[in-house]
């Protein structure tokens, strides 16, 4: 089986290999249409596959090792990339990214998680796996900052499984970096929109997740624990993972019902890693829309709904309000 | 009830171990710090502290506003607010079991009491979380009723306290109880450019999505001594890592040296510090009797 390819494509995987067989013979007019048939059926395949998805299924698409980074989708939405480092406090976090960009020709401040896909081993350590520190969350606030002082919206990528669980995490207080942000971002002046496009893994995601719309993506998840933690202490047995990502309801269809979320991203068919040109595309038309709609509101405005969008967070949940 | 009931020790590198409260219960108690066998009514004379190794007994939040406000006197707030488990959450039991039961067990309807009153004759709103209702955790019902207390506060331009004893977000309300940390800390934004004092006190213990969200915010930070704050548990640290963390990792000290809280505060004089740094922050005592509250079981208030 293709290393990309996860266990429950497996029926893909024999059909690809046959691919991969037919098209090393010279080509005659009959092999190319067995090759069209089996591309075809390739496609319907995944279609099928991906339009019933169980939770942990999805998980295993939202870590997967292709799945666009954020300065992938930098590099195919926005131009004058500037990478800005360093909290001024201690050091720089590979594994937020901050930046000046251009999207559809207009500033943008750009801030996201980067787990190093796409990568090899030296990549994903470089970029600690997407296991932000303290210093990552204050380098991020510090980035938003400057977008508030010249009035630049903020867009914010969330791929994280979460914030470092470390020891230096903890020395140098990655609680109260993270709450700094929930606050400061709460309140921050500039229109900021928000896409889990990969993994929202707990405090560690929402730490630069807070805005005035918030995207996210197909087959992305967001969660308060790791299935496998939540796994661990209510089942106190990690393997019931599958029951756990079931359970938690991490997926965009069940965070948009719950008022989680505001709007689902469409993915291409067999997930956002098989084409990152389309993947790319279909993100463009949906944050376009959302930075225009923010970008409309005046000041006071948008800070009332955004306050009033929190604060009816998990009211879903209540009785006797 | 029991004539002697030993109190659990605390395991030394786990919280979530510890699952049953610390309260201690019986007509004497063995203090686990200094193994001394105290009379339990002496301890509950002497706010749950030892008097001879000050160990500090965890409470509930009834005797937390008990400790805090004026003659023991507070009126209870937005107390019918319950959770209706919007996730339908099934562990190894059904949560909305877990919560009956719970809620049957404590008389509480979630884990965290919100109440108005005089602290040393400053009018105060505080909000005072409690462990035994499933370790204190945070779902919708404590974020709505901690973001309702910041409100009021807001409102009646006084002074916020919360006192947080908490393992983090409640994981059966999954993706909701993490979006409590943001709908508090928003409130909190407010409470904060309207320039009104927010003391926060940690208590043991202190962990997760509560400490990364308002534990932290405080204009002051203050926690009782040795209390287990941090937001990744010790397990999860010491799988990371694979090694032993050192003792005293994640205690109140361990936070005080690096400059994330700015006073460790013994209960027993925790009343007359909030006193007098609410004070310093503008706070004054208000004049005349206190309006007319009821004790402990207040009614329920709308505001």
């Amino acid at each position: 089986m293709p290393p990309d390819l996860l266990d429950f494509e497996e029926p893909i995987g024999v059909l690809l290999k046959e691919i991969e067989a037919l098209s090393m013979l010279p080509r005659t007019g009959e092999r190319q249409l067995s090759l069209d048939t089996l591309k075809r059926r390739v496609d319907s395949i995944r279609s099928d596959i991906y339009s019933k998805l169980t939770p942990w299924q999805r998980v295993l698409v939202a870590r997967h090792q292709n799945r666009p980074t954020v300065l992938d989708y930098v590099d195919h939405l926005c131009t004058e990339f500037t990478e800005i480092s360093g909290d001024r406090r201690y050091a720089d976090d590979h594994a937020i990214v901050t930046g000046f960009a251009r999207y559809k020709g207009e500033p943008v401040l750009i801030v996201g998680h980067h787990k190093g896909g796409g990568g090899d081993t030296k990549q994903k350590v470089y970029r600690n796996f997407g296991y932000a520190k303290p210093e990552g969350y204050r380098k991020a606030l510090r980035a938003m900052k400057l977008a508030e002082k010249f009035r630049r919206p903020v867009l914010a990528f969330i791929d994280t499984p979460a914030a470092y669980p470390g020891m230096e995490s903890e020395e140098r207080g990655i609680s109260e970096a993270i709450a700094l942000n929930l606050r400061e971002m709460a309140a921050l002046d500039v229109p900021i929109v928000v896409c889990v496009h990969g993994e929202g893994g707990s405090g560690g995601a929402l730490g630069i997740a807070i805005g005035d719309w918030i995207l996210m993506h197909e087959f992305a998840i967001y969660s308060v624990i790791p299935p496998e933690g939540c796994a661990a202490i209510l089942w106190r047995d990690s393997a019931r993972k599958v029951e756990a990502a079931d359970a938690l309801k991490i997926t965009a269809p069940d965070l948009l019902r719950l008022g989680v979320i505001d709007e689902i991203v469409p993915e291409p068919p067999g997930g956002a890693h098989t084409n990152h040109n389309v993947a790319a595309a279909l993100f463009d038309t949906a944050l376009e829309r959302a930075l225009a709609a923010v970008s409309a509101m005046d000041s006071p405005t948008r800070l009332e709904a955004r306050y009033r969008k929190f604060r009816a967070m998990g009211n879903i949940g209540i009785d006797g309000l | 009830m029991a004539w002697f009931k030993k109190a659990r020790k605390p395991s030394k590198s786990s919280a979530l171990a510890e699952a049953p409260s610390r309260v201690p219960e019986g007509l004497w108690v063995k203090c686990p710090d200094c193994a001394q066998v105290l009379y339990n009514k002496d301890l509950e004379s002497n706010l749950h502290v030892c008097p001879k190794c000050a160990h500090h007994f965890r409470i509930s939040a009834s005797d937390r506003l008990r400790a805090l406000f004026d003659g023991g006197q507070w009126t209870e707030y937005f107390a019918n607010l319950t959770s209706n488990d919007p996730l339908h959450f099934k562990d190894t039991k059904l949560y909305k079991d877990r919560l009956r039961s719970t809620i049957n067990t404590t008389g509480l309807k979630d884990a965290v009491l919100i109440a108005t009153g005089r602290l040393d004759g400053i009018e105060i709103v505080v909000a005072a979380m409690e462990y035994s209702f499933i370790g204190g955790s945070m779902g919708v019902v404590v974020g709505e009723k901690i973001t309702r207390a910041v409100e009021m506060a807001l409102a009646r331009r006084q002074p916020l306290l919360i006192v947080s004893c908490s393992g983090g977000a409640r994981m059966m309300e999954g993706a909701l109880s993490l979006m409590q940390m943001a709908k508090i800390s928003a409130a909190l934004a407010r409470l904060d450019r309207a320039r009104l004092p927010y003391i926060s006190i940690l208590t043991d213990p202190t962990t997760g999505g509560v400490t990364a969200s308002f534990a932290m915010l405080g204009d002051l930070n203050l926690a009782e001594p040795k209390a287990l704050i941090g937001f990744a548990g010790p397990r999860v640290i010491e799988q990371t890592i694979r090694q032993k963390l050192p003792e005293g990792f994640q205690r109140s000290e361990f936070l005080v040296d690096h400059g994330m809280v700015d006073l460790i505060v013994d209960r027993r004089s925790m009343k007359s510090l909030l006193s007098s740094t609410l004070r310093f922050m503008g706070a004054e005592s208000s004049p005349g009797e206190p309006p007319v509250v009821q004790t402990t079981d207040a009614v329920e208030v709308e505001t």
